[in-house]
């Protein structure tokens, strides 16, 4: 998919700070189990209409020194790592490009080799999928990005399959969605054979003796699939990770089977502290049906926030963002998504429509995530349309309401303690945060909340190691002695 | 009044340097070619030497003394790094220097091509280039699995068969070319209003579907990333035959030949003209740059006897597509200008060894051109382009809407 609605907040009931501020984080630790150590990401904010581009403070979501300063950020923070989304078109709704949303990143590789050189320890994750590329490209870049960056490089498998965005590739989109993730599996699998084809200590370069590589077969792989038939020899040497800790952003039962066996970490979207714990505990226990255990996937959720002098501020500036992520014009775009008709004659301060969403196969929105969360529109907009006439809820309210809630407001106190409170209680290991604003967005939280959840002894004061991997806490994957693929070659 | 204008010049990088034995001399490297470090050092040294840009050379494969087909060799450098990302990652550490990737046609989808180098040029603000080159190596064919080539041995190029194929490989070329170039333009410069009174972050009319329908592929657009700085960043191409000389003369803003002496430059630079002329762009300016390899010593004779020691090294004696220059900065200089009067604009230099011959262009050469007039004293523009003398084309779709 394109231009998808990564960091959109989840549907459901917000975390308020006071339904957060829960005792269970101070009795676990009494109870005498160490706390839980978070994990904190900063996505760059992305293409959709969580980005608030109207405000004055908002600046350019393509030129580098937005990346550099939001990258600075994020390290002097000392988070993890930075996220970039993918799209591969440009969303449309009504047959014309979809206009009233920031549009327009940069590629997601380029970047990321460029904020390399301007931090020192922040893990770089980029979202790449596994349909419009290639396993011997893919890899390579990933395996280029990891030595240029000593070490700091994460992939994000996506699945992005439809024949939209398939008209901007060769394969042309022509990749039935049921096999999405049987050739994400492949790609990966076969990724991983060639980020294994190299041990790492095949360049000898000995100037005496002349032996550059100590064996000339270096890199040789052989694949043959369903989807891939290659072999060759992979031309980039073991990188400083061995492999890219990999990432898998999807939800489906297949989704969170594929993280189960394949994934380091699972980017997730469930911002309540139910709907994550039951979450965290659905994907952890397929853990040990794949021979893995539970340290082995991190499952770190999207998770926007509004930060306050006070509790109360902090709602106050959250409604005012909401306000400004969902206009009028924006809330019947919303609802064109689930009633699938051309909803412009309705004033976004009236009622819902009373007619039913149209069940027809194309949709008024492409290119759009959200549009495939609606599996039963017809039922949506009933529960809509309910919910509105009871609350009296015009159209823009009722989007406001269901679409624009913020993960984590109020005071940095608040946010802090919700945040730790979603960790220690197994909603989440961690959070990717998604600001509202680029590239500022994060700087308030790394002042604020940061030192908050260090004094608590729940997040790290400096880096201890130098690689992504030692960020998460993965173990850095020894070079298999003799691939298979080595053997199969021989 | 000059009778020229400055000569432009260009350093091909790859890995420690040209000559298969380069690796072996002491002022090598070999341990540092996967590191940012060395990348960032070299390019870093270019730019103290003022030249226009460097190019990173490329393959989809490791690298092989034979054209079509792997050599099992163990004693020569193997490995190499996605040129677009060494670009990048030395992009904020350089602020003049032009930044031009190898990126293989043949293997990649034009869509990513295009986004990748429109994002080198924001992240080197407009510093962006990149070199197309095919490949018809059966060995990187089987990495893709998409297709097959037939061998091709050196003998067989000049076959109806071989010649088919590499027409077939420019033809796609030209198309990747093109749909790369329509891509940076899919978005109109000032696409992006953010007007808040109306509550629209673009105007869409600015936005354009580029409807490539071609042999190879088929792209809809427009880019997802907004036209770069350049407008359009700059498009180069290695040529040694008919065929690619029609690929530069119709697509190219530089083409890079390897004449061998004066006379073969001036009937190369004559038929790159006339195939620019009959893609109608005879008032474009279009650069052709003369490649040569080059082991450069301030004393003539030391140079001779590194270059012997190298071949002795390899096991051969060194040779190459480009002429090979063994000599001092200023018999090379003298070559230089001697050559330019064959209507070449530029030249792009191939250290024979890195870690030696690099300073040797940018402490030695330079200033011998400097002293003659003949190059810059210090970087006039910001972009690729303001150095190479090329003007930030009109958006082809924005003129068809005026
Ligand atoms: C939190 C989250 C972030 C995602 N980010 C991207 C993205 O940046 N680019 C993309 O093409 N797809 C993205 N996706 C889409 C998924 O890769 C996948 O295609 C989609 O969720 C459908 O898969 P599913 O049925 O398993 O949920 C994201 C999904 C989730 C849940």
């Amino acid at each position: 998919m394109s231009e998808p609605t990564t960091g959109t907040p989840g549907t459901g009931t917000p975390a308020t700070s006071k339904a957060a501020t829960s005792k269970a984080a101070t009795s676990k630790a009494a109870s005498g189990k160490p706390l839980k150590q978070i994990h904190l990401a900063a996505h760059f904010p992305g293409v959709n209409n969580t980005t608030v581009w109207s405000d004055p403070r908002a600046g350019s979501q393509i030129e580098f020194s937005s990346f550099a300063h939001f990258a600075r950020t994020a390290e002097r923070a000392k988070f993890d790592f930075l996220f970039l989304a993918e799209g591969l078109r440009l969303r449309e709704q009504g047959g014309r490009i979809y206009d009233l949303d920031v549009v327009g990143r940069p590629d997601t590789f380029t970047v990321l080799s460029a904020l390399a050189a301007v931090t020192e320890h922040l893990g770089l994750t980029g979202t790449i999928n596994s349909t419009f590329n290639e396993p011997y490209e893919v890899a390579r870049q990933f395996a280029g990005l990891d030595h240029l960056s000593g070490g700091r490089a994460a992939w994000n498998v996506v699945t992005s399959w439809d024949a939209f965005t398939g008209e901007n590739f060769r394969r042309g989109g022509f990749l039935p969605q049921d096999q999405r993730y049987s050739r994400a599996k492949e790609f990966l699998a076969t990724a991983t054979e060639l980020f294994d084809s190299w041990h790492g200590d095949e360049i000898v370069a000995d100037r005496e003796s002349g032996i550059f590589l100590k064996d000339a077969q270096a890199g040789a792989f052989v694949h043959q699939g369903q989807h891939f038939d290659i072999a060759g020899q992979f031309n980039v040497p073991r990188s400083p990770q061995g492999r890219p800790v990999i990432f898998q952003a999807g939800d489906s039962d297949e989704g969170r089977e594929f993280a189960a066996s394949s994934a380091d970490a699972i980017f997730s979207r469930h911002s309540t502290l139910e709907a994550g714990q039951e979450f965290y505990a659905d994907v952890k226990g397929r853990l040990a049906r794949h021979g893995r255990t539970h340290d082995q996937l991190l499952i770190l959720p999207a998770a926007t926030f509004v930060l306050g002098d006070t509790d109360a501020e902090a709602q106050e500036l959250a409604h005012e963002v909401r306000r400004r992520q969902v206009s009028g014009q924006t809330a019947i775009k919303y609802l064109e998504h689930i009633w699938n008709r051309d909803l412009s004659a309705y004033d976004p301060d009236g009622p819902l429509p009373d007619i039913d969403p149209d069940p027809g196969e194309n949709t008024i929105a492409r290119g759009r995530a959200s549009v495939r969360m609606f599996r039963d529109p017809i039922a949506v907009a009933r529960q809509w349309r309910e919910r509105a006439a009871a609350e009296n809820l015009s159209i823009r309210e009722l989007v406001m309401e269901t679409t624009g809630r913020q993960s984590f407001i109020g005071s940095p106190a608040t946010v802090a303690e919700t945040i730790n409170t979603f960790v220690q209680t197994d909603a989440a290991d961690g959070f990717i945060l998604v600001p509202h604003l680029t590239p500022g967005g994060l700087d308030d939280f790394a002042d604020t909340v940061v030192p908050l959840l260090q004094e608590r002894g729940v997040f790290r004061h400096d880096y201890t190691g130098t690689t992504l991997r030692d960020h998460l806490g993965l173990a850095h994957p020894d070079a298999r002695p003799e691939p298979e693929s080595r053997r199969a070659a021989s | 009044m000059f009778a020229h204008p400055p000569l432009h010049l260009a350093v091909a990088l790859d890995g420690t340097g040209w000559h298969p034995a380069a690796w072996r001399e002491p002022g090598a490297r070999p341990h540092d070619l996967f590191t940012a470090g060395y990348w960032a050092d070299l390019v870093t040294e270019a730019e103290r030497g003022l030249l226009d840009f460097v190019t990173f050379e490329d393959s989809l494969g490791p690298q092989s003394s034979h054209l079509t087909e792997l050599d099992g060799r163990t004693d020569q450098v193997r490995g190499r790094l996605d040129a677009v990302l060494v670009a990048s990652r030395v992009a904020p550490l350089t602020r003049h220097i032009g930044l031009v990737p190898t990126v293989v046609a043949t293997h990649t989808e034009p869509f990513h091509i295009s986004k990748a180098i429109a994002t080198l040029d924001y992240v080197s603000t407009g510093r962006a280039g990149l070199r197309v080159q095919v490949t018809a190596r059966q060995d990187e064919a089987a990495h893709f699995g998409r297709r097959t080539f037939p061998p091709l041995p050196a003998e067989d190029r000049d076959t109806p068969a071989g010649r088919e194929l590499i027409a077939d490989l420019f033809e796609e070329a030209a198309d990747h070319i093109e749909v790369v170039r329509r891509l940076w333009d899919s978005w109109e410069d000032d696409a992006e209003i953010r007007d808040v009174a109306t509550g629209r972050f673009i105007d869409r009319d600015k936005l354009h579907y580029i409807d490539f329908e071609g042999r190879h592929f088929s792209v809809k657009g427009p880019s997802i990333t907004p036209r770069p700085p350049q407008g359009q960043p700059v498009v180069s191409a290695l040529a040694h035959q008919s065929v690619p000389y029609q690929l530069v003369g119709r697509s190219a803003d530089i083409g890079y030949v390897t004449p061998h002496d004066i006379d073969q430059a001036r009937a190369v630079v004559a038929e790159i003209r006339a195939a620019q002329a009959a893609a109608g762009r005879a008032e474009e300016p279009l650069h052709v740059f003369g490649d040569l390899v080059v082991f450069l010593d301030d004393d003539h004779t030391a140079a001779q006897d590194r270059r012997t020691r190298l071949d002795d090294l390899a096991g051969y004696a060194y040779s190459s597509d480009a002429e090979v220059f063994t000599g001092t900065p200023a018999e090379l200089a003298d070559l230089l200008l001697e050559w330019r009067e064959a209507g070449l604009s530029g030249f792009r230099l191939r250290p024979g060894a890195i870690g030696h011959d690099l300073e040797q262009i940018t402490r030695g050469l330079v200033p011998e051109l400097q002293r003659r007039g003949a190059f810059r004293h210090t970087y006039e523009a910001d972009t690729l382009r303001g150095l190479l003398g090329l003007a930030r084309p009109a958006n082809r779709y924005a003129a068809a809407t005026a």
